[in-house]
């Protein structure tokens, strides 16, 4: 079958059970975009700027498991995208992203439009490539879902000249896949795995440390399996949030920066960290030095680099978790862990970390309380960057796997509103709550009108303190209260705005209104958004300061007076 | 064999593609590592070219390194020969100063050195030498007297002793799944 390269990438994304795209076109893409009408089965969703085709296909990722695909234009269509690419491949996203260049001949020559995608995108995806003729189409696209989805999930970006678009060649699709290089281990060393049992069985104050890799690995039954038979208590980090019921007994929450104390303490006592793809990031770790002195660590990753990179392990396994937690499972012997986890409560009295207090002012800790209880802790939580995610992640009562969407290692400010999007057009069934800071979301607002075009039913809560709340927060303790930069004396009227585009939108700014509000945007049947005039002042506690450790914790002051952190 | 402190030699076999070099020293750049040296050139199998790396650092960074490298997709075996019984040699062009009364002392050196003589002017001369880092090291040294007018070195290639090869693609999982520190960690529990 004779097809010119636009056909065979349709053909390809259709083989691959894509049935949306995110994406804009312009002149170098376009050949392909002529062709899709021919394949109505993917729907196209026009974005109003790249980062969100990127950021929406990785919230589509994120939310479903399946292969999130975004197109742009050669230039600046590229460029664009490299924001979403660099948060997918700091999270393990699996996204594919399709980018037009300029013709053959006129690479290398400063075209109209040209830029070296394939170099710029190197260090952001997992793998890139540019085909330089149609015949190569079907093996790119096919090696580029075969990568991105497997091992460790990441972004490969397929770039296309043009005129390799138009060009006509036999299609074949490849039958299998030939890559030398990359055969990702997915069972683990046998030996290691009785190693790693008898170490858990040994232990006396083990903890399981849960990150992203239990989600993207599904391994929720097989995680709960392990430490319900051994009640090893389970620390999440920011990714590992939702990888384990949060009203599970033996679940802890989140340690690290902003975690709660009790589980950084609980780390810091321990015999025994079992990290399951979690990679000791510095915002769980602070100093290493000072981390889990007393402990051994049992490090399961499908990432061999991620093993030993940071903390000194004593027993690596490299593979997919799901399968290694399944071969360790047969390993451990039941435990009771009474007088650890009793230890572990106590510190939760002493250090309590998530009191809401009776502040008059709204706060928005009150609101993501109040939408977990309305919610029932089912929501697919999508965040932004900065003190409201903290706060979702500390007070929203996670019961559902799999349900906090938030940009974790690139930290990308304005990832709220794609992310929520893609996640939306990936799980329709599922309420998705967007939890938006004043700051990101005005950096990726556009594609409201994205989503109220495709009727994309996403509630939006803006955190709005006319702040960028968590720089506010460093200059008030590590610089005096040099509050400069960070203030929004001019903000839109975001209700005024959201109706512009076409939302029912709302403004809350007293407790009182809070559920009121929450439960008229959700009976509401269409996209809506809250406008929450929070209180500016507020701080994330816990903190432990960048750098440093359990030791110098700052816990929520008593009177709203915090003196300037020094070293 | 040179052995220098900190120092470590990596062969790893790459597929032959448009823009490989740039993915592999890229990543050196931006994660920090030092490469001394890299030789680069085709390898006995089709497609596969096989690169030489010295790179400074202690066993934690090579480990990283290594492990950086497979993540690569177009990295198909890197191994370690720090510890390996191998042999390792450099070519470096010198081009020197040499005129009618210093030619035969030059001549000397290149002698003792077993370094070849490849371009004669009236007023210089171009010497070949292959040999470990240290000999060409001393050779350009002792040559400088006369005026080292330029030089160029090709970076270390190595190579196992022996009959043992760095296995071919298609024998089993990639080596660095199961480094062999891991197996040493079992030792140490």
């Amino acid at each position: 079958m004779k097809l010119t390269g636009a056909q065979m990438v349709c053909e390809c994304l259709i083989r691959e059970g894509v049935d949306v795209v995110f994406g804009i076109p312009g002149g170098a893409i376009l050949p392909l975009y002529q062709t899709m009408p021919e394949y109505p089965q993917i729907k196209h969703i026009l974005v109003r700027h790249e980062q969100g085709a990127a950021m929406g296909a990785d919230g589509y990722y994120r939310a479903s498991g399946r292969v999130g695909v975004c197109m742009a234009t050669s230039g600046p269509g590229a460029t664009n995208l490299v924001t979403g690419l660099a948060c997918a491949y700091m999270d393990s996203s699996a996204l594919v992203a399709i980018t037009g260049q300029v013709a053959r001949g006129a690479i290398g020559k400063d075209a109209f439009q040209e830029v070296d995608t394939t170099g710029i995108t190197l260090p952001v995806t997992k793998h890139n490539m540019l085909v330089m003729s149609a015949s190569d189409v079907p093996r790119a696209i096919h090696e580029a879902f075969y990568i991105a989805s497997t091992g460790r999930p990441g972004p490969v970006l397929v770039d296309i000249p043009k005129d390799v678009l138009n060009e006509v060649a036999e299609f074949v699709f490849p039958e299998g896949i030939d890559l030398p290089g990359y055969k990702p281990t997915m069972e683990g060393n046998p030996t290691q795995i009785k190693t790693a049992a008898r170490l858990i069985n040994d232990a006396k104050r083990p903890v399981v440390l849960a990150g992203h890799g239990v989600i993207l690995s599904r391994a929720y039954d097989e995680m709960r399996d392990l430490v319900e038979k051994t009640h090893i208590p389970v620390i999440t980090t920011l990714l590992g949030v939702s990888s384990f019921p949060e009203t599970h007994p033996l679940s802890i929450g989140m340690p690290g920066m902003h975690g709660v104390a009790y589980a950084s303490m609980a780390i810091d006592r321990a015999d025994l960290v079992i990290s399951l793809g979690a990679r000791f990031d510095d915002r769980v770790t602070g100093r290493i030095s000072a981390f889990a002195p007393k402990a051994k660590i049992i490090h399961i990753d499908i990432d061999p680099s991620v093993i030993g990179q940071n903390v000194r392990t004593h027993v690596p396994i490299v593979g997919d978790l799901k399968r290694v937690l399944r071969a360790l499972n047969k390993e451990v012997k039941p435990n009771t862990h009474g007088e650890w986890l009793e230890e572990i409560e106590q510190l939760r009295q002493e250090h309590p970390s998530l009191r809401l207090g009776d502040k008059p002012k709204l706060t928005q800790q009150f609101i993501i309380k109040m939408l977990s209880d309305i919610t029932q802790g089912k929501a697919i939580i999508v965040t932004g960057v900065g003190q409201h995610q903290m706060w979702a992640a500390q007070h929203y009562t996670f019961t559902e796997p799999n349900s906090l969407i938030t940009s974790g290692g690139l930290g990308s400010m304005g990832f709220e509103v794609p992310a929520a999007m893609g996640a939306k057009v990936a799980c329709p069934e599922k309420t998705v709550w967007s939890i938006c800071g004043d700051g990101g979301f005005q950096m990726t607002m556009c594609d409201l009108a994205t989503i109220v075009e495709n009727k994309i039913n996403v509630k939006f809560a803006i955190m709005n303190n006319h702040f960028l709340g968590m720089v506010r927060q460093w200059q008030h303790i590590f610089y005096k209260d040099t509050f400069y930069a960070t203030q929004y004396t001019g903000n839109p009227d975001f209700v005024k705005l959201a109706e512009a585009f076409g939302l029912y939108a709302l403004r809350v700014t007293d407790k009182s209104q809070v559920a009121s509000a929450i439960q008229s945007a959700m009976a509401h049947d269409g996209p809506a958004l809250i406008d929450f005039t929070v209180d500016p002042e507020e701080n994330v506690y816990p903190m432990i300061p960048p750098g440093e450790s359990i030791g110098e914790i700052m816990e929520e002051p008593a009177s709203t007076e915090v003196k300037a952190w020094s070293r | 064999m040179v052995t220098v402190k900190n120092s470590h030699t990596l062969v790893a076999l790459v597929q032959d593609k448009p823009g490989v070099l740039n993915r592999i020293s890229g990543m050196f750049r931006r994660r920090g590592f030092n490469i001394s040296s890299l030789a680069v050139g085709r390898s006995e199998l089709p497609d596969l070219s096989r690169m030489t790396f010295v790179v400074e650092g202690d066993d934690a960074t090579v480990e990283q390194v290594t492990k950086q490298l497979y993540k690569l997709i177009d990295v198909v075996r890197v191994s370690d020969l720090s510890n390996e019984p191998i042999v390792a040699r450099e070519m470096a062009l010198i081009k020197v100063r040499a005129t009618s009364q210093t030619r035969s002392e030059v001549m000397q050196i290149v002698d003792i050195f077993r370094a070849n003589i490849i371009d004669v002017s009236p007023e210089s001369l171009i010497i070949e030498v292959t040999g470990d880092e240290d000999k060409i090291t001393s050779l350009n040294e002792l040559l400088k007297s006369f005026g080292v007018q330029e030089v160029m070195r090709t970076g270390r290639v190595a190579m196992l002793r022996g009959a043992a090869t760095q296995a071919s693609p298609s024998n089993g999982t990639r080596r660095a799944n199961t480094p062999q520190h891991y197996q040493d960690y079992e030792a140490i529990l």
